[in-house]
């Protein structure tokens, strides 16, 4: 099992102080975050992509790389790649470079974005966002895998005799998740090629993934990749923790109420539906461990612990408390996982960290 | 035989309300019209009232709650609708719009909808004609001829040479959505998404998706 910390990357003032951020602090500040959590055992840390205000995370492997060169351990990873709007070819080269440079550690999730004029603004149309999906994606995985590549499609300029440089690192691609919060045919496209699905399944209600995550562990089966029970599974969460949980509820509420996608809801609400945890490390413990109920045995839980304008001291208790509880939760997971059931996915490269490589079939 | 199942959708505000009222009596007319030896109707009544917190939360949130979940659920699953709201500022009210917003634009295709308002006199009476019933075009629903407006003053009328009476207004309406309703006896197709991301049936296999790309150009 793969923990991990997730950021969308939002300029917010703090609404407690009133004190404001900058975007130089908040990319600093995502940095930071990174390498603190590698420092408190976390094995995964993910940007998003956005390309509008109030989010500073337009260049993720910019990010990224700077990451890479602060830390050794935690595998660097996106949340989400736009599939649908970067061009597949400086994708392939972009995440090659640093797969190199990061000694392996990189893996990348696709997705479609949720901002519907990003797309005229780098020239596609959003009603072709699933076609877009399909096609840059196949054309992507062959570049990483094909070492001259001749291609032609609908959305982007043939391609004749082109080599993506630089090669995979020692030919292994990076791993790839798709992420989708209700496209069948993305959970169909993760389960035919077998790569994992992320449900982040933060913002919604859980029932609503669970016939998602469900039906890309069948596909999975019916394209050959292994059991259902074996799909690779990755899924989101959203935690803040104080020591006392009244406590956690009293100094959480304002920054609850300052992020947008939850709509006025109130947070008991939220907590209740959602996958978000407002308590003690212990209800952090209990909730996640539920998830697992719900979705089956799982390869990676990404949490979501910086929106919404927390000062940076905030958000770096939140990963020391996390260092308390992940060897709890690693332990408790690993024990209820089956043998036959694979560990989250790792580059050979880092065969000494990973004690299980998701191999490529299909 | 299965039951007919009739939803009838208020905007009503009050309680008591004549939104309410008047949805009643339309479900009532055609619940009549349509039961017999053969065939019961399932009525059910979906105030809007008491989902609007829910409903404002869905459109921020970009989810349902349960009961408002369970309300669209019954609304489109429904062999019949009856659709009423009180007449705003010349149109349908925000609660009622937002409503339908939450619903699928193919969730209704081809359903029956018998549509009514309420307002303070008649000459809000064609917001039915120019607001309701592209609304429910627009969804592809099946509109019956006869649209229903009751004003305050109509609970208390006969009617006079140029107009029917409320009463009779509702019967003939009602009739023609029991006619609609009656001749719809196959079990509804669900020619809509059926909402449901685990029906692995409703799966396109990944080569066709791989396949359409090349047809589009």
């Amino acid at each position: 099992m793969q923990f991990g910390v997730f950021t969308i990357g939002d300029v917010k003032a703090d609404p407690v102080s009133g004190r404001p951020s900058s975007e130089q602090a908040r990319l600093r500040m995502m940095a930071a975050v990174a390498t603190k959590a590698e420092e408190v055992g976390f094995d995964v840390f993910a940007t998003g992509e956005h390309h509008n205000p109030p989010f500073v995370a337009s260049s993720p492997t910019t990010l990224l790389a700077f990451i890479a060169a602060r830390t050794r351990r935690i595998i660097l990873s996106t949340s989400t790649t736009l599939i649908t709007t970067n061009d597949p070819v400086k994708i392939a080269e972009d995440y090659a470079v640093l797969q190199h440079l990061a000694n392996g550690r990189v893996d990348l999730m696709m997705g479609r974005g949720n901002t519907g004029p990003v797309y005229p603004w780098f020239g596609q149309d959003i009603r072709n966002g699933i076609p877009l999906a399909i096609e840059n994606y196949a054309l992507l995985r062959r570049l990483w895998r094909e070492d001259v590549v001749d291609w032609q499609g609908e959305f982007r300029t043939p391609l004749q005799s082109f080599t993506s440089t630089p090669r995979p690192l020692d030919g292994v691609p990076p791993f790839v998740w798709h992420g989708s919060v209700r496209s069948q045919e993305i959970a169909e496209q993760a389960a035919y090629y077998g790569d994992g699905f992320f449900a982040n399944h933060i913002f919604f209600p859980r029932r609503h993934f669970v016939g998602l995550v469900n039906l890309y562990r069948q596909r999975f089966e019916h394209y050959g990749h292994g059991a259902a029970d074996q799909a690779i599974v990755g899924l989101g969460g959203q935690t803040f923790m104080r020591r006392r949980s009244q406590d956690a509820v009293r100094d959480y509420r304002p920054y609850f109420r300052s992020i947008p996608v939850y709509g006025g809801a109130s947070l008991e609400d939220v907590t209740e539906q959602t996958p978000l945890t407002v308590g003690s490390p212990q209800q952090v413990i209990d909730k996640t461990l539920s998830f697992r109920e719900t979705f089956g045995d799982y390869q990676r839980q990404l949490f979501n612990l910086d929106a919404g304008g927390l000062p940076e001291k905030t958000v770096m208790e939140q990963l020391d408390l996390f260092g308390e509880i992940l060897p709890v939760l690693r332990r408790e997971f690993d024990a209820r996982r089956p043998a036959h059931v694979p560990d989250g996915p790792v580059h050979p490269a880092l065969g000494s960290h990973g004690d299980a490589v998701v191999t490529e079939r299909g | 035989m299965e039951p007919l199942r009739m939803v009838a959708v208020s905007a009503g505000l009050s309680d008591p309300s004549s939104t309410r009222l008047l949805a009643d009596r339309l479900a009532d007319a055609a619940r009549r019209r349509l039961e017999g030896p053969e065939r019961t109707v399932d009525v059910r009544v979906v105030e809007l009232r008491e989902l609007a917190v829910d409903i404002a939360h869905h459109l921020t949130r970009g989810y349902p709650s349960p009961a408002l979940e369970e309300a669209i659920r019954a609304v489109t699953r429904a062999d019949g609708l009856i659709a009423v709201t009180p007449i705003f500022n010349a149109s349908y009210s925000g609660l009622f719009k937002s409503f339908f917003d939450l619903i699928e634009p193919n969730a209704l295709a081809g359903t029956p909808v018998l549509i009514g308002a309420t307002g303070g006199t008649a000459r809000h009476s064609l917001a039915l004609e120019h607001a309701l019933r592209p609304l429910f075009a627009y969804l592809r629903a099946v509109v019956v001829p006869t649209a229903v407006f009751a004003a305050t003053d109509d609970w208390g009328a006969a009617g006079d040479s140029h107009t029917e009476a409320l009463p009779a207004r509702i019967t003939r309406a009602a009739g023609e959505l029991a006619d609609l309703m009656r001749a719809r006896t196959a079990p509804r197709t669900p020619i809509h998404d059926s909402g449901d991301p685990a029906d692995a049936t409703a799966v396109v296999p990944f080569a066709e998706l791989l396949a359409t790309l090349g047809r589009r150009a």
